[in-house]
C-alpha cells in the first residue's frame, strides 16, 4: 500500500488528509499515482492534483513528478510552502 | 526534535512547537552554551494586517516530521557553508495570536559576514523549503490560505550553489 497525504488548500478541496492506495501495476510514479486519483475520484480530484504548482513528497522529500513510488512509500501533496 | 552535541551535552538544534517561547530567553540560552563572536538572530512574529484588511490570527498547518528534517537539513546545509559555531530554530505551528512569535533563527560565527548571511540563508530557505501552510483569520470573520509569493522564491535563489 501507498499512504498518501494532502495539505493545506490540496486537503481542503479534496475534503480528505490521508488514504491509502493499492501499489498495482499502473502505479509507479507520482504523475502515474495522480493519474489513477484522478480517474478513481472525478473532476475536483483532477483539477486539483494536475494544478502547475502542485508540490509533491516521496517520503518527506519534495521530489519530481517523474520519481518512481514503491509499496510501503508516503505520499504528500501540498502547495507551494508558506512558512516563516 | 534535532540535536547536536556541544562539549559532551545534547542540545537542540529544531523546535517545532505549538507553545508559545521567550525569544529572549532563547537567546541568553544559546549564548550561554556556545559563547560567539558574531550572533545574529531573527524573530518573525505575526503582523495584525495583510494586503486585505486587519488580520485576528494566523494558522499554520506543517507536516510533522518532515518539518523537523528540512529544518535539520537547512541548519546543517547553512553550518557548513558559513562555517557556524551553532545554530538554532525554533518554530510554531497552530493557531498565533498577532504579535506573538512565529519562527526564531539564531547563528553564531566568528564574523559578522557569515553571521548575517547565514541568518539570511536560514530565512529565506525555511520559508519556500520547510512544509508549513500560513492561513489569515480575518477581524471580519473571514479566513484565507496566504499564496506563497514569487518575490520570496526570488530571494531563495540568491543563495543557490
Amino acid at each position: 500500500m501507498i499512504t498518501v497525504r494532502f495539505f493545506s488548500m490540496v486537503r481542503e478541496a479534496l475534503g480528505v488528509e490521508e488514504l491509502s492506495v493499492e501499489c498495482s501495476g499502473d502505479t509507479h510514479s507520482i504523475a502515474s499515482l495522480k493519474r489513477t486519483l484522478a480517474d478513481q475520484h472525478g473532476s475536483i480530484w483532477d483539477e486539483t492534483l494536475h494544478q502547475p504548482n502542485l508540490v509533491h513528497a516521496l517520503n518527506q522529500r519534495v521530489v519530481r513528478i517523474e520519481a518512481p513510488v514503491a509499496d510501503g512509500d508516503e505520499v504528500a501533496f501540498f502547495p507551494p510552502m508558506t512558512g516563516g | 526534535m534535532s540535536h547536536a552535541v556541544l562539549q559532551n551535552r545534547v542540545v537542540q538544534t529544531v523546535v517545532v512547537q505549538k507553545e508559545v517561547f521567550d525569544a529572549t530567553e532563547q537567546y541568553d540560552r544559546l549564548l550561554q552554551e556556545c559563547p560567539g563572536a558574531a550572533v545574529v538572530t531573527f524573530t518573525g512574529y505575526v503582523r495584525d494586517h495583510c494586503d486585505t484588511g486587519g488580520v485576528g490570527q494566523l494558522e499554520l498547518e506543517h507536516y510533522p516530521g518532515m518539518t523537523e528534517s528540512v529544518l535539520e537539513a537547512l541548519g546543517q546545509r547553512a553550518k557548513q557553508r558559513f562555517n557556524l559555531k551553532a545554530w538554532r530554530i525554533i518554530h510554531r505551528y497552530g493557531v498565533l495570536d498577532v504579535n506573538e512569535p512565529i519562527v526564531w533563527t539564531a547563528v553564531i560565527a566568528d564574523h559578522r559576514s557569515a553571521a548575517f548571511d547565514a541568518c539570511q540563508f536560514l530565512m529565506d530557505s525555511l520559508k519556500t523549503d520547510a512544509p508549513f501552510w500560513k492561513r489569515e483569520h480575518m477581524t471580519d470573520g473571514s479566513s484565507n490560505w496566504v499564496v506563497a509569493k514569487s518575490s520570496d522564491s526570488e530571494r531563495r535563489k540568491r543563495w543557490q550553489e
